[in-house]
């Protein structure tokens, strides 16, 4: 527990709070980056999702790439990517943009997937145009996964993030590899501790969004029995959907 | 690409390395979540606790992780264990919302004649519930395996040697070679574990296969049921 007192202190000392490579910086540094590759990512991810979502066009070809992407190392990518672009802030920004491109793709249009046909057909025929379907029915009830896709992007990039401290001087990361360096303990714990806490305070925010964003019809029908069960949704038999309210 | 030809017993080297780093983790997580996962399944009030920290643990990032766990444990900050540890906290986290889901996914009725043909509940679970939730835990498993040697390659960083040290080696003596090489064989053995697994779903679980286009019969039907 020794340790954990040291990097509590190494992360309470004032001497740590000033200037360029102060806490507070790095911390913003960090938070800006993931913000500014989620956001980039989402750019790309969505449209694209919404479309395959929508058509169901090119769902296998989505499916093989994000799962390909998905088994790159992050390290190796960031690695490579440094060396082709040289030291600075444009490596990471493009890898980290990369990852998070297959989770957001996933969920925008395993979002529209999982909606019952029978919803879309009824707005289909009570005469609504495709661009009202897509705006009115299926991106809210597609929603929740969408923005899990963009959880599971998010903590992606915070976990990368900070290996991108290895090949540029950015984020909390810096305190890691600065410590590992010079042997001191405290410094890495205490950076470490940040990022978790950075983590999982982003965490908690998504999981408070994903009720939030539930549209009201379909949160009154869902129940943990329902949720149990749906271990392995198959598209169109979401029971929160086909159930209704009881 | 000369590169390549010259070291390649340093390349075989590290996918040995890498080996055993990975394949460890992946058997253990799979041994810890399957009583855990049992557990988030019969009990409620379990669900809730193991599946709440299983996701607070997911979200922890790696490198983070590898420097806390020393602490944690005790370990020295250099040793192997500490990537091993990490890797199965990982590996547990994932798969024991997939092994909850897997059982809650067997039907109550096929449970409820196990019981009333004489299955006890030790039997119930090892010979109906297990065997039919297995489909559900090989895609879980093949999912971590995937992730494990993936996430193997973080360890580099701190000096733990896989496939990963071709990343920070090929970085700090600009090959690019050796990156790529690096990178191909990262996703290549993590192929293989994959290809492996389903190699071992279909010795263990002979009935799958034909279960998959009794599924997709199944799916047709319930889907005509729905839309009538």
């Amino acid at each position: 527990m020794n340790l954990f007192q040291d990097a509590l202190n190494w992360i309470l000392d004032p001497a740590n709070y000033a200037g360029p490579g102060g806490i507070p910086v790095r911390l913003v540094e960090h938070l800006v980056f993931t913000v500014a590759a989620v956001l980039m990512a989402c750019a790309i991810a969505i449209p694209v999702g919404f479309l395959i979502g929508h058509t169901g066009r090119g769902r296998s070809l989505a499916v093989a790439t994000s799962g390909g992407l998905r088994a790159i190392p992050t390290l190796g990518l960031l690695t490579l990517v440094a060396l082709w672009v040289g030291i600075g802030l444009g490596a990471p920004s493009v890898a980290l943009t990369v990852l998070a491109i297959p989770p957001i793709l996933a969920g925008a249009y395993a979002g529209f997937e999982a909606i019952d046909r029978s919803v879309i057909d009824s707005a289909r025929s009570v005469g609504m145009s495709e661009s009202q379907i897509v705006r009115t029915v299926e991106i809210p009830l597609g929603m929740p996964l969408l923005i899990a896709g963009i959880r599971s992007a998010t903590l992606q990039v915070i976990a990368t993030a900070t290996l991108a401290a290895y090949v540029a001087d950015i984020g909390l990361g810096r305190f890691l590899f600065a410590g590992l360096k010079t042997r001191d303990y405290a410094e890495m714990l205490g950076g470490s501790l940040l990022v978790i806490l950075l983590a999982l305070t982003l965490e908690g925010i998504f999981t408070v969004m994903q009720r939030l964003v539930v549209p009201r019809g379909v949160a009154s029908g869902r129940t943990p029995v329902d949720r149990a069960r749906s271990a392995r949704p198959v598209p169109g038999m979401d029971p929160a959907i086909t159930k209704g309210t009881h | 690409m000369t590169w390549i030809w010259a070291n390649l017993d340093l390349l075989w080297d590290r996918t040995l390395d890498h080996l055993v780093l990975s394949v460890p983790p992946i058997m253990l997580s799979f041994l810890i979540a399957v009583p855990l996962g049992w557990l988030a399944n019969r009990y409620r009030a379990g669900r809730g606790v193991i599946l709440t920290a299983s996701g607070l643990l997911y979200a922890i990032p790696s490198l983070p992780l590898f420097f806390v766990i020393p602490a944690v444990v005790g370990t020295s900050l250099r040793s192997p264990l500490n990537l091993v540890i990490a890797l199965t906290l990982y590996g547990v986290a994932l798969m024991v919302r997939v092994v909850a889901d897997g059982l809650a996914s067997v039907d109550e009725d096929v449970r409820q004649s196990a019981v009333a043909v004489g299955y006890s509940g030790w039997s119930t679970f090892w010979q109906v519930e297990l065997p039919l939730a297995g489909p559900v835990l090989l895609a879980g498993l093949r999912v971590v395996a995937v992730s494990t040697v993936s996430l193997a390659t973080v360890g580099a960083v701190i000096g733990a040697q896989s496939l990963g040290s071709l990343f920070t080696d090929g970085f700090q003596r600009g090959i690019q070679a050796e990156i790529i090489a690096g990178i191909v064989l990262t996703v290549a053995l993590a192929l293989l574990l994959d290809g492996a697994l389903v190699l071992l779903g279909r010795l263990l679980l002979p009935w799958t296969r034909l279960a998959a286009t009794s599924r997709r019969a199944l799916r047709v039907s319930r889907s005509a049921e729905g839309s009538g």
